[in-house]
């Protein structure tokens, strides 16, 4: 499934539940989600504890926008809305964590 | 008609916001096209199932009657998680409607499941 | 691929629209084809004509309505959630005595059943909200 999460870990628990009740597959990080994927931030270690059970991805124009593009976590590849679409397509469902 | 699994996921209380009240509108909409619907409670979600609402005080329309309506729509399979239950101090005797609990493991397992994943 | 959209949110105060909106236009850039668009809560706030936003920032609305005419797609604001909202096309002001209506082009308010239609006739349905 394509996790998709859009707030960051610090201001609701959306990524918490998504790590803790999600399957597999794939998480995508869009909006406030990608401050998740931040280097050296609470969620840059939640995501890595969660050792590679998920693909991870953030939304490239999310991340310039805030101005953080420059410090994205390693494992994370940073998507356009074209890789967006592609990642939609690729999982058989999808799941917008609010 | 095609029939596809349907689900519904609650992550937030009731009267916060309207998400609760509303996604239960599509929920019969959904079990009136007969597809295959069931509705998963997790995070504040499962206080959305929490009985005794009483809202004359902030004067909102109550919704909990709507959780029991369910069943007479054919849809009986609303999942809650044991996580969340705990997590807020409830049982399942603090419900308003019979759920299955189920680990968060087991609740995002059904919810890959499914067809469509509605959340709200 | 057929895909559906289901925005949560009205225009400005969260970025669900924005990133539903651009996520459409990459829909159709990658030659899918979009079913349906359906506005649910403060999603139907998408449809209002009357905003008149700076004029160096995007127009919410209306972008909406340019993109729907070019690609004569079907954007549908649930009729429960806008008579709560207050948009308002003629047939819901006759309906409900209201004086004026305010629906901008390119949509057209139905009920829920065109949600779940989505959900059943289309291959991917994604969820913006907040």
């Amino acid at each position: 499934m394509l996790n998709i999460v859009n707030k960051s870990p610090l201001d609701r628990g959306s990524l918490d539940s998504c790590l803790q009740a999600a399957d597999g597959g794939a998480i995508l990080l869009i909006e406030d989600g990608v401050y998740g994927a931040t280097k050296g931030s609470v969620g840059e270690a939640k995501l890595k504890a969660a050792g590679g059970k998920f693909k991870l991805y953030a939304l490239g124009a999310d991340a310039e926008a805030r101005g953080i593009a420059d410090r994205m976590m390693d494992g994370v590849t940073l998507v356009d809305y074209g890789g967006f679409v592609d990642l939609v397509a690729e999982y058989k469902t999808c799941q917008s964590w609010l | 008609m095609t029939i596809k699994k349907f689900m519904f996921v609650n992550r937030k209380a009731p009267y916060g916001t309207v998400y609760a009240l509303e996604s239960l509108e599509v929920v019969l909409i959904a079990a009136a096209f007969e597809q295959d619907v069931s509705l998963a409670f997790l995070d504040d979600g499962v206080y959305q199932l929490k009985k005794g609402h009483s809202t004359k005080g902030i004067e909102m329309k109550a919704f909990e009657k709507t959780y029991g309506a369910l069943e007479d729509y054919d849809v009986t399979k609303l999942y809650v998680d044991e996580e969340s239950l705990a997590a807020r101090g409830l049982t399942t005797d603090d419900l308003c409607v019979p759920v299955e609990v189920m680990s968060r493991a087991k609740l995002g397992k059904m919810i890959e499941d499914q067809d469509v994943v509605l959340s709200f | 691929m057929k895909f559906s959209i289901l925005v949560n949110e009205g225009p400005y105060t969260h970025q669900a629209s924005d990133t539903a909106y651009q996520f459409a236009k990459a829909v159709l850039a990658k030659g899918h084809e979009i079913f349906r668009i359906f506005f649910y809560h403060d999603g139907v706030n998408n449809a209002t004509r009357l905003t008149t936003p700076p004029q160096d920032d995007r127009n919410i609305v209306n972008r909406w309505s340019k993109l729907a005419e070019e690609h004569k797609l079907d954007m549908v604001v649930c009729v429960a959630a806008a008579q709560r909202r207050g948009i308002v096309d003629e047939g819901e002001a006759k309906r409900n005595g209201k004086d004026a209506t305010n629906l901008a082009p390119g949509f057209r308010i139905s009920g829920l059943g065109q949600l779940v239609e989505a959900g059943i006739q289309s291959d991917r349905l994604v969820t913006f909200g907040d």
